[in-house]
C-alpha cells in the first residue's frame, strides 16, 4: 500500500471525538510528525475530553491538562523545567489548544511565551468556535456563521466581524516560524511539524480543523470541505520562516473557486443573504491579494 | 554568615539556598525587590536557575505548576492583586499536588489602590488547599522558606505552601539575618525527587476528566488527608531545623509569656512585635498578658488553641482582614476550634490595620483595655479599632 | 467479563497521588456509536493508502497490504468512503451484512 505518512500511531483509537472530527485528525498527524519524545499541554477545549475519562488516555505521550488561559504559560514552565533538569535536548514541548484558548482567553499567555523566545511549539487546531462548551462564537468564527451565541434568528444575528488573523499576529512577533496547515493536506502538515521540531525557538502552527457538529455538515465531508476552504482561498496554506513568506498551495486565479461553493456546504451559513456573501467574497479576495503581495515583497530570494 | 537583609532580600536568598530550579514571577509592589534580587544573583553568576519572566501572575502560577509536574523545584512570589489573579491556579496547584513554595507580601486590595499591609489577600486564599504561614521577622522568612520546601515535598504531604510577610513593614525593613551555609541547607533539604513526573519514557496524563461516580471525591479526600499529615510534619521539621540551625518558632503558634496569662492576644505578622513591647510594659505593672502569634493558618492549629483556652480567661483576636457579611477570619476559626470544649474563655474580635493603618502601641493598649473590660460578647462580638467616627 | 484495558481503583488509597491517567483509551469500544458502517469492496481497491490516511479514529489497519476496518472502534463517519477515488469502500446500514 502507498503510505505517504510516518506509520507509527501515537494517538490511539477509542477516543471520544465526534464522527469526522477534524481536530482528531490534526492531532494524529502532528504526533506522527513529532514522534514520542514530545510533551503536550492541553487547556480546556475539545481535546481536554477527547482522550477519555480518568484513568484512560488516547495519547501515548506525556500530557498535562491545564487551565483554559494557561497554555502559553504551561509550555513555558515545562520548557524551563526541562532546561533546569538538563533534559530539554531531544524533547519537543507542544502547546495544543483550540481557537478559544489561542485567540481569545489564551492570547496573552501565547504572546508572552513566544515573545520570551522559549523553545516551544504552539499548535492551534481551529474549529472556528468554542465547540467543547457547545458551539459558542469565538474571534476565530468567520463572518456570517451561526453559533449558539450568534443564532441568526430572524434579525440576521450571525457573527458580524471577520476572523481574527492570529497567524499574522504571530508572524508580527518575529518568531522563527509561523505557518498554516490543513487536515486535507497531511503530508504538508507533517513536513511543517518536522520543520518546527528542528527549529530552536518559538514556532506557531494554525491547523484548519472542521467540525461536523458545529458547522452542520455530514461528517464524511470533512476532508472535502478542508480542500474547498483552501481552493476558495478562505484558508490559505502558507508559512513564514524568519520573516520570509512562502505560499505552499498557490491557487491560480482561474482555479480559484467562489466562496459561495464553500458556504453552501455548511448549515451554519444557511441563512446568509446575498449582501453578506458578497462582503465575504470581497474580504477573502482582499486578504488573498494582501498575502500574495507579502509573498512577493517578503518572499524567499529567487 | 550574618547579613543585613530586608524581608524581600531574605525571600530571594531563601530561594537561592533552597536551590529553586524554576522561578516564574511577575513584579508587583512591594514584592518587586524579590524578583530584582533574584535577577541580580543570576546576573552575577551566583544563582543557577531558570527565571521565567512571565507576563502575568496567572501565568506565573501556571508555569510553576507545569514546571513542578516535570519534577523541578519551583518558587514564585507575589502580592495582593497578583495573588488574587492567580487564585484559579492556586486550586490547580494543590489539586495537582505540586509542592510549590510562594512568598506573598501581604498588601491591601483595590479599590482604593493601596500598597500597604493588610492580610485580606492571603485570608481570601484559605480554601485553596495551600499551607499558609505568617512571618514576623526577616530571619523567620528565610528559615520558614527552607522549612516549607521540606514539609511540602514530603511524599505524604505534596502540597504547595505560601509564606506571608507584611508589605513594607517586613518586606522593606532590614534586619540582621543569619544566613545558613549552602552545605547545611543541601543536607537539610536534599533534592526534589517526586514519584510521578512528565517523562517521555513513561507517558502519563496529568489532570484528566473525572465523572461524578469516579474518583473526584476520593481525590479531594486525599488532599484533606495530606493536610492532616502535614500537621505532624510541620512539628517534625521544626525540631529538625532547630537541631541543625539552632532556631525555632514554636511550630504552629509562637507563644510569648502565655504560661500564666489571663488575657491572650492572637495576631499574625509584623504587629506581633509591637504587641510584645506592650506586653512587656504591662507585665512590669503586674498584668498577666500573653501573645499567641498565629504562625500557621493552614492547617489550622485546633489543638494548640484548645490548649491556650484551658488557661486563658480571655482571648483577644486581632484580624488584619475582614470577611464581609460576618467577621474576621481568625476570629471565626478560633471560636469554631473552641466550640467542642466544655469550658470556654471569652473570645473577642478586633479588626485592625486594614490598608496599612498603623497598629501602634496605643492601638494595642486600647485593645487590651477593651478586653479587660469585656464580660460578655453577645452584643458586641468584635470591634473595629481606630475607626474615625 | 472485564475488558483487558480496564483499570479499577478499589479505595482512595489505591489511587495515584493526583488524577494521573496511565490507562489506554482502547478500553472504549467506540464501534458501538455507529449507525452506518464502511464496507470494503477490495476488487476495486488500488492500495492508494488514502483511506488509511484520513481515518480520524485510526480504525483502518493495513493487513497484507490491503485496508482492513477495525469495527470495534470505527464510528462510521464515512470519510474513507467519501475520499476513496475507486469506490472500494461503501457505507451501508449498521445492521446489514
Amino acid at each position: 500500500m502507498k503510505i505517504t505518512l510516518p506509520e507509527d500511531e501515537i494517538m490511539e483509537k477509542g477516543h471520544m471525538a465526534c464522527l469526522g472530527c477534524g481536530g482528531a485528525l490534526a492531532m494524529r498527524y502532528l504526533l506522527k510528525a513529532l514522534g514520542r519524545k514530545t510533551m503536550v499541554a492541553i487547556p480546556a477545549c475539545c481535546w481536554a475530553v477527547i482522550p477519555g475519562v480518568f484513568p484512560y488516555s488516547c495519547l501515548e505521550v506525556p500530557l498535562q491538562y491545564v487551565a483554559f488561559e494557561a497554555t502559553g504559560a504551561a509550555i513555558s514552565g515545562i520548557e524551563a523545567a526541562l532546561k533546569a533538569k538538563g533534559k530539554k535536548e531531544g524533547t519537543t514541548v507542544v502547546g495544543w489548544a483550540g481557537d478559544g484558548g489561542t485567540l481569545d482567553i489564551g492570547i496573552q499567555a501565547l504572546s508572552g511565551a513566544v515573545e520570551r523566545g522559549h523553545d516551544v511549539k504552539y499548535v492551534c487546531y481551529d474549529n472556528e468556535a468554542y465547540m467543547n462548551t457547545g458551539i459558542q462564537r469565538s474571534s476565530a468564527t468567520p463572518k456570517g456563521a451561526w453559533t449558539t451565541t450568534t443564532p441568526v434568528g430572524n434579525t440576521r444575528f450571525w457573527k458580524k466581524t471577520n476572523k481574527k488573523n492570529i497567524v499574522e499576529i504571530m508572524a508580527a512577533h518575529d518568531i522563527p516560524y509561523t505557518c498554516t496547515a490543513s487536515v486535507a493536506y497531511p503530508e504538508d502538515l507533517i513536513k511543517k511539524a518536522k520543520k518546527m521540531k528542528d527549529i530552536k525557538g518559538p514556532c506557531y502552527m494554525h491547523i484548519y480543523a472542521p467540525c461536523p457538529t458545529g458547522w452542520k455538515y455530514p461528517p464524511e465531508k470533512t476532508i472535502e470541505l478542508s480542500r474547498l476552504a483552501t481552493e476558495t482561498c478562505i484558508f490559505p496554506i502558507y508559512e513564514v520562516t524568519y520573516g520570509k513568506y512562502k505560499l505552499n498551495k498557490n491557487i491560480r486565479d482561474e482555479k480559484k473557486k467562489p466562496v459561495l461553493e464553500y458556504l453552501k456546504t455548511q448549515g451554519r451559513f444557511r441563512k446568509l443573504d446575498e449582501e453578506t456573501v458578497q462582503s465575504i467574497q470581497h474580504y477573502v479576495d482582499d486578504e488573498w491579494i494582501k498575502l500574495k503581495k507579502k509573498v512577493e515583497c517578503f518572499g524567499e530570494e529567487k | 554568615m550574618k547579613k543585613v537583609l530586608s524581608g524581600n532580600a531574605a525571600a530571594a536568598y531563601g530561594s537561592k539556598l533552597a536551590r529553586a530550579e524554576v522561578i516564574s514571577a511577575y513584579p508587583i509592589t512591594p514584592q518587586t525587590k524579590i524578583v530584582e534580587k533574584i535577577a541580580d544573583l543570576i546576573a552575577v553568576g551566583e544563582f543557577e536557575t531558570e527565571f521565567v519572566k512571565v507576563e502575568s501572575e496567572h501565568s506565573a502560577m501556571a508555569a510553576a505548576v507545569s514546571a513542578s509536574l516535570v519534577g523541578a523545584r519551583t518558587f514564585t512570589a507575589t502580592s495582593s492583586q497578583g495573588l488574587l489573579l492567580m487564585h484559579e491556579i492556586l486550586h490547580w496547584a494543590s489539586a495537582s499536588r505540586t509542592p510549590i513554595v510562594m512568598v506573598n507580601i501581604n498588601r491591601a486590595l483595590a479599590p482604593p489602590w493601596s500598597v500597604w499591609a493588610d492580610h485580606t489577600d492571603t485570608v481570601a486564599q484559605r480554601d485553596t488547599g495551600w499551607m499558609q504561614f505568617y512571618c514576623e521577622s526577616c530571619q523567620e522568612v528565610l528559615d520558614t522558606m527552607l522549612q516549607l520546601y521540606k514539609i511540602a515535598e514530603d511524599k505524604d504531604v505534596m502540597l504547595p505552601a505560601m509564606l506571608s510577610e507584611d508589605a513594607f513593614l517586613l518586606s522593606h525593613t532590614s534586619e540582621i539575618v543569619d544566613m545558613p551555609d549552602q552545605d547545611m541547607v543541601d543536607d537539610f533539604l536534599g533534592s526534589f525527587e517526586p514519584e510521578n513526573i512528565m517523562d517521555v519514557d513513561n507517558p502519563m496524563s496529568f489532570g484528566s476528566l473525572s465523572m461524578p461516580h469516579q474518583y473526584f471525591y476520593e481525590f479531594r479526600y486525599k488532599i484533606a488527608e495530606a493536610m492532616e499529615i502535614a500537621r505532624s510534619k510541620i512539628l517534625e521539621v521544626e525540631k529538625d531545623f532547630e537541631k541543625r540551625f539552632g532556631r525555632s518558632y514554636g511550630g504552629f503558634i509562637d507563644l510569648y509569656r502565655c504560661d500564666d496569662a489571663e488575657i491572650v492576644l492572637v495576631a499574625a505578622g509584623s504587629m506581633s512585635s509591637t504587641i510584645r513591647v506592650a506586653i512587656d510594659e504591662l507585665r512590669e505593672k503586674g498584668e498577666k498578658i500573653g501573645l499567641a502569634r498565629l504562625r500557621v493558618f493552614r492547617p489550622f492549629p485546633i489543638e494548640e488553641f484548645r490548649e491556650i483556652a484551658k488557661k486563658a480567661k480571655k482571648i483577644g483576636v486581632l484580624d488584619r482582614s475582614f470577611c464581609f457579611g460576618y467577621e474576621g477570619a481568625f476570629f471565626t476559626e478560633i471560636k469554631s476550634a473552641l466550640f467542642d470544649i466544655d469550658e470556654r474563655p471569652i473570645v473577642k474580635g478586633y479588626v485592625v490595620g486594614l490598608g496599612g493603618r498603623d497598629v501602634t502601641l496605643d492601638v494595642i493598649h486600647e485593645i487590651i483595655d477593651d478586653c479587660q473590660a469585656t464580660t460578655d460578647t453577645r452584643t458586641e462580638p468584635f470591634k473595629w479599632i481606630g475607626l474615625s467616627r | 467479563m472485564p475488558d483487558e484495558y480496564e483499570i479499577v481503583y478499589k479505595t482512595y488509597k489505591d489511587l495515584p497521588l493526583s488524577p494521573i491517567a496511565k490507562g489506554k483509551s482502547l478500553v472504549f469500544k467506540t464501534g458501538s456509536w455507529r449507525t452506518m458502517k464502511p464496507k470494503l469492496v477490495l476488487e476495486n481497491c488500488k492500495k492508494c493508502g488514502i483511506c488509511w490516511k484520513y481515518c480520524p479514529d485510526v480504525s483502518i489497519l493495513i493487513v497484507d497490504d490491503y485496508p482492513k476496518i477495525d469495527y470495534n472502534y470505527c464510528k462510521g463517519c464515512g470519510i474513507c468512503a467519501n475520499e476513496c477515488p475507486f469506490d472500494a469502500i461503501v457505507m451501508v446500514e449498521e445492521d446489514s451484512k
